[in-house]
């Protein structure tokens, strides 16, 4: 079981904030992930590790591609899946989460995947004894989304260190540079704390607008200035920016802010060789990432996708897989495979 | 009529004194009074404060009895000491007729535990629109004096000047709760550091501080008395205090919640934190008991808001804002006040009664411990320790920020013009 080492970890047993990940637990589930990754090049790509467990999709917001990752994640472990969409039934009264919670704990679930629009829900249901299951954020109002956090950096290892290589590694000095609306995006806060805790220097660039008050605190940098930071970013994350944002003042139009903050073909290079650019997806193309940057080579948000089910089956297994290895196989055999 | 004798009890904290009370007065205050036919109060080592006087609270009838009744609201008020409150107008129908608060009015007279003073809307239906019949309020049986839309902020400044102005006529009162509108969208707690973290929703200190700024100005502009609900931020003391060295008449009340409790603790995601406005820092909780230490600020004032098990058992955005606090006040004002040395028992009586009750211009109440005064009194243990328990409480409510912790502090007996409504810490 993942036993979250951290000095007072908040939600033992559970995966609810990246904040609750030690360097070592971090580490290990990115090496999990690395066997996983290596399954999902076999004829078949199943494993029985989980036969017999339930794995609850619990989905209070539409995203069908997080909830089809952690769905493909947790059937190549051989869980059972139930996938409950809670969108459009009574969710604004808060007795439907504890009603759905336990409704879901007499149904037997031994993990609850949750995405919900409030933040601290997760917290909330691994907190309030209403489930006795493992409880994975996946991803909750403008506060975190640990497993994306996971998978960025999964990916970034691969990238930038290695698949072989960055076995027991992590982005010590690593330059990471997150772009777009930090205020509202659980994928910046996730980030910034895992990638933190992984040893790497982050830096957030935003019109200050869609910076949140109290970012100083944050164990990272700031710039309004994107072509000053970019020349010293080893991974550029481009996050997606809301339309319906511009309607709520944070800056004058899309056209300003495509100029200012957006990512074309021309400030990619300036960005140093080898460098990538990240995108969690879904992306606004000719918003924050012109259609040539998308389509590039250095960009990763189509092999994120990818890395996305390995991770999840990483933070599956670890949670709920007991002791036994989840992969048996021989060096060798993982020796064809290459990451692209 | 019957005669009570409490006995060997310290008034306002100073020297041990007997005090006899006859039918609803007070009729002898001095050293070995003959109990006589009296009953007898056995009062040593307690304090003998004029009954407590709230100036903000919920009591939610008509229309949330599912939350609190007059009748349950006023026997939690009895439990903490007080013998008067005012019930705030954003009730369902909501209290902006004269026929709602006289209703009000009346089942605080059939309660028979602590007076009821209603507290007028400001404006029609709490819309910030247009006024309410300011006038029909005060003149009928109820005779409101205190005006607030509270829940909601006279945003709209004209309208607020206009309430400003107009309830001069009958010496009423606007109470403003000072909330920006459009700077509290999807307002979830204090904007700071915490919030940042959380992903919650900031509910920025300017947005408070902006209307007391103007509300303070326009005050002073028509000449008229304007009072502030729920200080909650350093910034807001500060402007309370220059409006009052220019000699204006502003007045503002702080919570015992905000005295206490910082924003740290909405990490948990419990909503039992959540209440509007939100808690604030530790830098702010100083400076707020400070100003009510100096006198910056008035008087505390609980803003009890009692709320329904289901609207706190959920995730942090649907529950219900608000906090139940009759049954903690005064505990809660010893801990943070008292035994901190930053006021005395006296000074207890004047900001939980004396201030209150002027600034409600409430008649009986808030008076002097001496013969011929209403015998509206309240004996405390100040030695007491005890942990907050909300299954005991009294009120229909149970969301109290405090379950679990150690308060000093009880209220023994409390007196509403000579009857014990609360004898040996329990309702009579």
């Amino acid at each position: 079981m993942l036993r979250l080492t951290g000095a007072s970890p908040r939600t033992p047993g559970h995966l609810i904030s990246a904040a609750d990940l030690t360097r070592d637990d971090a580490v290990l589930i990115l090496d999990t992930a690395e066997e996983m990754a290596r399954v999902a090049d076999r004829p078949i790509k199943k494993l029985p590790t989980l036969r017999g467990r339930t794995v609850v999709n619990l989905f209070f917001e539409d995203s069908t591609r997080t909830r089809i990752s952690f769905e493909a994640a947790a059937k190549r472990l051989s869980a059972d899946v139930i996938n409950f969409s809670a969108k459009g039934s009574s969710v604004s009264k808060g007795e439907s989460l504890k009603d759905t919670a336990l409704t879901l704990e007499a149904m037997g679930a031994d993990a609850v995947v949750i995405r919900h629009g409030s933040s601290g829900a997760p917290y909330r249901l691994a907190n309030s004894g209403w489930i006795d299951g493992a409880v994975i954020n996946a991803g909750d109002g403008t506060h975190e989304h640990p497993t994306q956090a996971l998978l960025d950096a999964f990916t970034m290892r691969r990238r930038l260190v290695g698949a072989d290589a960055g076995i027991g590694r992590d982005l010590e000095g690593r330059r990471i540079t997150i772009v777009g609306d930090i205020l509202h995006s659980r994928v910046a806060r996730s980030n910034v704390l895992l990638l933190h805790t992984l040893g790497a220097e982050v830096t957030l660039v935003a019109p200050p607008t869609l910076l949140p008050i109290g970012v100083e605190k944050w164990p990272c940098e700031v710039s309004y200035d994107l072509d000053q930071v970019l020349p010293k970013s080893d991974a550029v994350m481009m996050l997606r920016v809301q339309r319906e944002r511009m309607n709520a003042a944070f800056f004058p139009t899309e056209r300003e802010y495509s100029r200012r903050y957006g990512l074309d073909g021309e400030r990619m290079a300036r960005m140093p060789d080898n460098s990538i650019v990240m995108h969690p997806g879904p992306m606004n193309r000719g918003m924050e990432i012109t259609a040539e940057v998308a389509d590039s080579d250095r960009c990763t948000a189509v092999e994120q996708v990818a890395n996305g089910v390995s991770t999840r089956m990483a933070v599956l297994y670890l949670l709920l897989g007991g002791n036994e290895p989840a992969v048996t196989h021989s060096r060798a055999s993982s020796a064809t495979e290459e990451s692209k | 009529m019957s005669k009570t004798l409490i006995r060997g009890a310290k008034v306002l904290g100073g020297e041990a004194s007997d005090v006899l009370i006859d039918g609803t007065v007070i009729e002898r205050v001095g050293i070995g009074i003959e109990a006589g036919d009296a009953t007898v109060v056995e009062a040593e080592g307690q304090i003998l404060l004029p009954g407590l006087v709230d100036l903000h609270t919920h009591l939610r009838e008509p229309g949330r009895e599912d939350s609190e009744t007059v009748l349950t609201g006023t026997r939690a008020a009895a439990v903490g000491g007080f013998t008067a409150v005012h019930a705030m107008a954003n009730t369902f129908p909501v209290a902006d007729t004269a026929g709602v608060v006289e209703q009000v009015w009346r089942l605080g007279r059939e309660s028979g535990y602590c007076d009821v003073q209603p507290v007028g809307a400001v404006t029609v239906g709490l819309e910030g629109k247009q006024l309410a019949e300011l006038g029909a309020m005060h003149d009928s049986a109820a005779g409101v004096r205190v005006f607030s839309d509270d829940g909601k902020c006279v945003d709209d400044a004209v309208i607020m000047r206009r309430a400003l102005e107009y309830v001069k006529a009958f010496d009423g009162v606007i109470a403003q709760h000072a909330q920006e509108p459009r700077l509290t969208e999807g307002a979830q707690m204090n904007e700071g550091i915490v919030s940042a973290e959380l992903g919650l929703g900031g509910w920025p200190a300017v947005a408070e501080e902006s209307i007391i700024a103007r509300d303070v100005l326009l005050a002073a502009h028509v000449g008229s008395r304007v009072h502030i609900c729920h200080l909650s931020t350093a910034g807001s003391v500060e402007i309370i205090r220059w409006a009052k060295s220019k000699g204006w008449n502003v007045t503002a009340e702080v919570t015992p919640h905000h005295l206490l409790l910082t924003d740290e603790l909405v990490r948990s995601y419990n909503p039992i934190y959540k209440v509007n406005p939100p808690l604030r820092t530790e830098a702010d909780v100083l400076a707020l008991r400070e100003a009510l230490a100096d006198g910056t600020i008035d008087c505390v004032a609980t803003d009890h808001a009692p709320h329904p098990h289901e609207d706190k058992d959920c995730e942090w955005a649907a529950a219900a804002m608000g906090m139940v606090g009759l049954e903690t006040a005064l505990s809660v004002v010893q801990q943070t006040m008292v035994d901190t040395g930053l006021i005395d028992w006296a000074g207890v009586a004047d900001r939980m009664s004396v201030r209150p009750a002027q600034i409600g211009r409430l008649a009986g109440h808030g008076r002097p411990v001496s013969a011929g005064e209403p015998a509206n009194l309240t004996l405390v243990d100040p030695a007491y320790r005890g942990v907050v328990d909300p299954a005991g409480f009294a009120s229909r409510s149970r969301n109290t920020p405090y379950q679990g912790r150690e308060l000093p502090g009880r209220v023994t007996h409390t007196f509403l013009r000579g009857r014990a409504t609360v004898v040996d810490g329990n309702l009579a």
